[in-house]
């Protein structure tokens, strides 16, 4: 089953929220944020063609022009592929482990799959971000000469940024999975 | 806890009979290896067990039954299917069943022994059993070797089917009593030209082995050993180099198989970054050659060296007239000036000595460039250290010279305040000295502070010029170095045969249904190209300067020589 919900950002900026329960132990969840807007690349590319035709008129030299089609299609393709990023979603699959992923506006996703026995808690944290204090969600991972210590902090939507209310969704999502491997019976083990 | 069954891909359309894996209680998870059709003996079929188990040291045993179809169910079956259960005793016996073609499969399990009845949920994943086998699971750079036993859940799976490459040697197309599918079934095909150069390569390293036992044999006799030459040797890069890639050639071509993963990959690497060097270098000397370009070098080399000679002495003219409006000590000025100029001759006539056979030896040199690139690369950088040879020297002169200043005047200024250098103690004491010694030692000090300055821009320019040499030297070795340490296998093997270096996995959901078990496809998840280049670096010879800017600030101020570029055989001072 999958619904949507819509929420906003810390910037302000509308993401939506979509939950999918695949079965008892395993769901996912994932925002996406905006999409990117033809105004604005239009904007972008004209501005660059723009400041191209005015170095023409001042040169007269054609390698300018060459120049300015090569760096717009160069700087489109780095951004779509490197840096705008469409969507966020994890999957928490019980007993298997928490995978994170993050799909860019060219088709490419990174993965990240970390295993059950690493993951000590999922937590919501709060950060100083410039000027505005911002709550994010993250993942605690277990130290393992130490069974009270958190060897690292993983934090999650670092490009969508939701707001509160979202990250309560979500937290409420996963902890409902995690309690699910305290109540199963222990296996030995771990010491 | 939840089930998990790790199913192979290529094992899905296979017909009906039981299967065989591991069993890994602590997680809860089946590994399925291969399926065993009908008919068969349970009794062969164990005996084969425990001889794969000897052989591959992994405990195999037979973890459940598969049923597939294609009419409608028979009733009789599944009894059978429990039956079975019973002869080859295996706790959870796992029932996997699949009708005609279709995508959603159901799977039971039968506790005999268990305490809480209740029906557990299970976890299909699917693998892709060759990629598995293949792939060798990278741990995160930062795990320290404590972790080792500690290891990922994950890196057991992929250890199992890793090891169990005996047990895909038979398949049901061969005779024998027992008949398996896995992933061999499918078909693959193998390479003959992989599988010739397997075979020519044992007696290719035995040669190897012998023509490099003789060169390494000539290299280290007596004869190179007296003191001019070793003294030569080491200052020139290029047998630094050509002693390296020696190296490099006696790894590959040692007879031990490579046991690790990491030892194969280095060997890899190592014979991919010969090879690519040799073409560039022998591309360049194609370049050269052709058309005489390497005469047209030879002769504006003379011409060269004459012009930086010229320069030099416009520039030691200058500094004995009126530098930058700088009014210097006459005397000091021409001594310091005509002695460099005198330098300058002498360097000049000897050059001009050497002319005529400069081309014949720049011509033998230039076909050493088919060793390798970066053998050309560091002949260039040894060519350009010999050619700024007189610079070299002008720096050390102005260098001991401005040093010996500054430490006088180090030890008067004390004087003239009346203290002292303790040796003993290696702390400044006051003293009391005689009015001779500080009569003296105030007009020493004086004459020394004024004519610091002169001293002092002498040694600045001749600086400024060892310093820009040693820029340009210093980019030629980054280069060499580059070429030396990149890892060209495994970037080519990570561009190609991404599922070979794996960083961890992912999971994809594949489609679900309800009542049926949760279905997921576990795929490699590469490793990224920094990591790989990070793993996989080859070591060089040369380590960075450690000193700091500050220390080396202070080296310039004191006029201490500095020696950017230290390689590991020599002593740090």
């Amino acid at each position: 089953m999958a619904e949507e919900q819509r929420f906003r950002s810390a910037c302000g900026a509308p993401i939506a929220l979509r939950r999918r329960q695949h079965s008892a132990s395993c769901r996912e969840l994932a925002v996406r944020g905006p999409r990117l807007q033809l105004r604005s690349l239009s904007a972008a590319t004209s501005a660059v063609w723009l400041a191209a035709y005015g170095l023409f008129a001042l040169s007269e030299n054609t390698v300018v022009l060459s120049a300015a089609i090569f760096i717009s299609l160069i700087g489109l393709i780095i951004y779509l592929h490197f840096v705008k990023i469409d969507q966020e979603s994890l999957l928490v699959i019980g007993s298997l482990g928490i995978q994170v992923t993050s799909s860019y506006a060219s088709g490419k996703e990174s993965t990240t799959f970390i295993e059950m026995g690493q993951v000590k808690d999922v937590v919501i944290n709060e950060a100083v971000h410039m000027q505005k204090v911002i709550y994010y969600l993250c993942i605690l991972l277990q130290d393992p000469e130490d069974p009270q210590g958190v060897s690292e902090v993983v934090p999650l939507f670092q490009s969508s940024k939701p707001r509160l209310d979202c990250l309560i969704e979500v937290y409420k999502s996963c902890q409902e999975i995690l309690e699910q491997r305290k109540t199963a019976p222990q296996s030995s083990g771990i010491k | 806890m939840v089930l998990k069954v790790f199913f192979p891909s290529c094992c899905s359309s296979a017909d009906s009979g039981i299967l065989i894996g591991r069993w890994l209680s602590e997680q809860s998870s089946a590994v399925v290896l291969a399926v065993v059709h009908f008919p068969f003996i349970p009794v062969q079929v164990k005996q084969y067990l425990g001889q794969v188990q000897h052989l591959t040291k992994v405990s195999l045993s037979v973890l459940g039954s598969w049923s597939n179809s294609k009419q409608e169910k028979e009733e009789g079956l599944s009894e059978f299917l429990e039956d079975l259960g019973t002869i080859f005793s295996h706790e959870p016996w796992i029932q996997i069943s699949k009708e005609g073609d279709g995508k959603f499969w159901s799977c039971s399990t039968l506790q005999k022994h268990s305490s809480s009845p209740k029906e557990e949920e299970v976890i299909l994943v699917y693998y892709d059993q060759r990629k598995v086998m293949l792939s060798h699971l990278h741990p995160p750079l930062d795990t320290g070797d404590g972790r080792a036993e500690d290891a990922s859940k994950l890196s057991a799976i992929f250890d199992t089917v890793a090891r169990s490459r005996v047990l895909f040697m038979t398949d049901r197309y061969d005779e024998g009593p027992i008949k398996l599918t896995h992933w061999q079934s499918e078909g693959v095909e193998a390479s003959i030209i992989v599988e010739l150069l397997k075979q020519t390569s044992v007696p290719a390293c035995m040669l190897l082995t012998f023509l490099l036992s003789l060169v390494s044999g000539i290299c280290r006799s007596r004869v190179l050993k007296f003191w001019p030459l070793s003294f030569l040797w080491s200052k020139l890069s290029t047998c630094e180099q050509l002693g390296h890639r020696l190296q490099h050639l006696q790894v590959i071509s040692s007879n031990k198989k490579a046991q690790t993963q990491t030892q194969l990959m280095r060997k890899a690497n190592i014979f991919v970054s010969l090879l690519i060097d040799v073409a560039l270098g022998i591309l360049l000397m194609s370049w050269l050659y052709r058309k005489n370009r390497i005469g047209h070098l030879a002769d504006t080399l003379i011409p060269v060296a004459d012009h930086v000679a010229e320069e030099l002495q416009d520039l030691l003219q200058w500094l004995m007239g009126a530098p930058a409006g700088l009014k210097m000590n006459r005397a000091l000025d021409q001594v310091l000036g005509r002695f460099f100029l005198y330098h300058i001759h002498l360097w000049i006539s000897y050059i001009h000595l050497m002319s005529p056979f400069i081309e014949m030896i720049l011509w033998y040199v230039g076909l050493s460039a088919c060793l390798g690139l970066t053998v050309a690369l560091c002949i260039l950088s040894d060519i350009i250290a010999l050619l700024t040879f007189h610079i070299y020297c002008f720096y050390v002169y102005g260098a001991r010279l401005y040093c010996l200043k500054i430490y006088g005047l180090s030890s008067l200024w004390r004087l003239f305040r009346g203290k002292k250098w303790n040796v003993l103690r290696q702390r400044v004491d006051s003293c009391s000295y005689d009015l001779d010694q500080l009569f003296i030692g105030t007009l020493l000090f004086t004459i020394l502070l004024f004519l610091l300055p002169t001293t002092a821009l002498y040694y600045l320019v001749f600086t400024l010029l060892r310093l820009l040499v040693v820029i340009v030297q210093g980019l030629i070795h980054l280069l060499v170095d580059l070429i030396d340490s990149l890892p060209l296998y495994s970037l080519i093997l990570r561009l190609c045969r991404s599922y070979r270096l794996a960083a961890g996995v992912k999971f994809r959901v594949l489609e679900q249904q309800d009542g049926k078990p949760l279905r997921l496809l576990m795929q490699i998840n590469p490793l990224s190209y920094g990591a790989v280049v990070q793993t996989y670096r080859l070591p060089t010879y040369s380590c960075y300067p450690k000193d700091s800017w500050a220390s080396l600030c202070k080296k310039l101020f004191l006029g201490e020589l500095i020696y950017p570029w230290k390689h590991k055989g020599e002593k740090q001072e």
